[in-house]
């Protein structure tokens, strides 16, 4: 029988707020624990949460670029439940009615085809504290620095079909989230995590199967892995005539594994409802149009414009539009050489992205910045370094050698493309070597590479390749 | 609607509240009658009427993005029971 997944992903990405969705305490990774959990945060009596506006702002504006049905009016409710992490025994998040609903995003399939996928809604909620397990003596450690931040979860419906499509997609909301600048992306830190629900049904049949959930997975990789795996894993439950059992399951990365969380006995009973602490989250059309102009230019709407006005290939714009830093740094190169859009997308693509992945540097931190990069690219233009030798050149501006030129100058690096000089190389090279040129002469014209790469050889490589051919064919047809 | 034993036994669980044996027929008593004034509420024709989210009928007031809040870490653990290395400690909790 052929099989068919289907999936659906909740993703939490982290708002890029100063302070907490209801506190005024910092939300900065890496304090010391507990340093950044104020009374609000840990849920003494007496105090009262007050919504950041940041976090409605940041909401707000992943709901119009997904062209989303952003909500007038939404409310907060408290979801019961009890762990130590979450100090209060209720987790704040919005139930019934989110701040968004009914949005959706657009993927690239590997073989270039286009899909869209429903996001059912994103909705706002605080994060827990953190336990560790480790080294208390029998004793669970809680540090409640992240309670409290703001996170903005994001449900898909199930409309993703493979696990290439699932990473497809969560890839697409981490881009957008990341020009949108709400949140770092950042999935070491746990600031975009993702949860997938997955099931397997007959293909052809409209009714879904039994789904299980695999949680907390926090890279992108993790996510197509663990996903393949439990398709393959349901996929063989049903064939020898089991059934799945709707669970939540952890990825096990080591193993490459997903097994079943050990579960409570009783199904979950969060027994929501409306936060009496809090009133109805009200949005009034100006402000959101406000939010709406501050929107910057989405990630399709660049790799659109980057194929018709730059012509690149799909492919190339988008690689490059995946990051908006990426993209910014490509922009600012062509502005800078003037042009030669697909020059300037093979290097940094190639040799920047090399460099940058090799030394585990940020694009906004590289040493070789758009304007020098663009000076490089500008003497391959001019035909003052080869192709070849201006990787040497990258490297050495990498190294802090300085800019193109004087690199170029400190260790002569720049093509001969001087005809004379050239043209004095062609002679001792024939001068050199008569009996291949008699052979060459004789009809073995495969000799004429002989020739260039002996010129080549004789320039110690500085020859404009080019020039040497055209030179060269132009004496050898002459005398022939 | 009435509540029996077993169904207040589980609403104190997942209450975390601790019960006496011998109050679950009075709880169950309390607890329906609650019940039966939802229900009374519930025949009233609410047709076109939108639901409250909360009593006031005002919106929600927002705050600045401002870090406002000062470390006073020392201060809320001297009322834990037990903190280590800045840690509040609680029984073990594995999942």
């Amino acid at each position: 029988m052929e099989w068919e997944a289907v999936i659906g992903l909740e993703i939490h990405a982290q708002l890029a707020t100063r302070s907490k969705i209801f506190s005024g305490a910092s939300t900065a990774y890496g304090a010391e624990p507990n340093t950044q959990a104020c009374a609000i945060d840990l849920g003494l009596p007496g105090v009262l949460p007050v919504l950041n506006e940041a976090a409605v702002r940041m909401a707000v504006k992943f709901g119009l670029a997904i062209g989303a049905e952003v909500a007038r009016r939404s409310v907060f409710a408290r979801k019961n439940y009890f762990y130590p992490d979450l100090p209060k025994g209720y987790q704040i998040s919005q139930y019934e009615l989110p701040i968004v609903r009914a949005g959706r995003v657009t993927i690239q399939l590997d073989d270039g085809a286009e899909k869209e996928i429903g996001v059912t809604r994103a909705h706002l909620e605080e994060d827990a504290g953190k336990s560790l397990h480790e080294d208390f003596h029998g004793m669970t450690g809680i540090d409640l620095n992240r309670a409290g931040t703001p996170l903005l979860e994001i449900v898909s419906e199930p409309d993703l079909r493979s696990p290439r499509e699932a990473v497809a997609y969560a890839r697409k909301i981490h881009t957008l989230v990341r020009y949108l600048e709400i949140c770092d992306g950042n999935m070491q830190e746990g600031s975009f995590r993702i949860d997938a629900n997955v099931s397997v049904r007959p293909r052809g049949e409209s009714a879904f199967g039994t789904r299980t959930e695999i949680k907390n997975l926090n890279s992108f990789r993790f996510l197509e892995r663990a996903l393949a795996y439990e398709i393959e894993r349901q996929i063989e439950v049903l064939e020898s005539g089991g059934s799945v059992v709707q669970e939540t399951r952890l990825y096990d990365p080591d193993r490459n594994e997903t097994r079943p969380m050990r579960t409570k006995e009783e199904a979950n009973d969060y027994r929501y409802f409306p936060d009496p602490d809090l009133l109805p989250l009200v949005l009034d059309e100006a402000w959101i149009e406000q939010v709406r102009a501050e929107l910057p230019e989405l990630p399709d709407a660049r790799r659109a414009r980057f194929m018709a006005e730059h012509g690149l290939p799909a492919y190339d714009a988008t690689v490059i539009t995946a990051a908006r830093e990426v993209a910014d740094y490509y922009e600012a190169v062509v502005a800078a050489v003037g042009g030669e859009a697909k020059l300037c997308a093979n290097w940094v693509m190639g040799e920047l992205a090399g460099a940058l992945n090799r030394d585990g540097i940020e694009i906004t931190a590289s040493p070789v910045g758009p304007e020098a990069l663009a000076g490089l690219l500008r003497r391959i233009l001019d035909g003052t370094v080869s192709g070849r030798a201006a990787k040497e050149v990258f490297e050495a501006m990498w190294a802090g050698e300085g800019d193109a030129d004087a690199v170029i100058e400190a260790r002569g690096l720049r093509q001969i493309s001087d005809a004379g000089a050239i043209e004095r190389l062609i002679d001792e090279v024939l001068a050199a070597h008569p009996e291949q040129l008699a052979q060459y002469r004789a009809g073995k014209e495969k000799l004429f590479g002989f020739f260039v790469g002996q010129v080549m050889k004789a320039s110690k490589g500085k020859a404009n390749p080019r020039q040497v051919n055209e030179l060269l064919r132009r004496r050898l047809d002459a005398e022939g | 609607m009435t509540l029996g034993p077993e169904e207040v036994r589980r609403i104190a669980w997942l209450a975390r509240v601790a019960i006496r044996e011998e109050d679950v027929p009075e709880y169950a008593r309390h607890l329906s009658r609650i019940l039966e004034f939802v229900e009374q509420m519930a025949a009233a024709d609410t047709e076109g009427v939108e639901p409250m989210a909360h009593p006031l009928d005002l919106p929600q007031r927002l705050r600045p993005d401002e870090v406002t809040e000062t470390d006073q870490r020392e201060r809320f653990q001297a009322i834990a029971p037990q903190v280590e290395r800045g840690l509040y400690l609680v029984p073990k909790v594995i999942e």
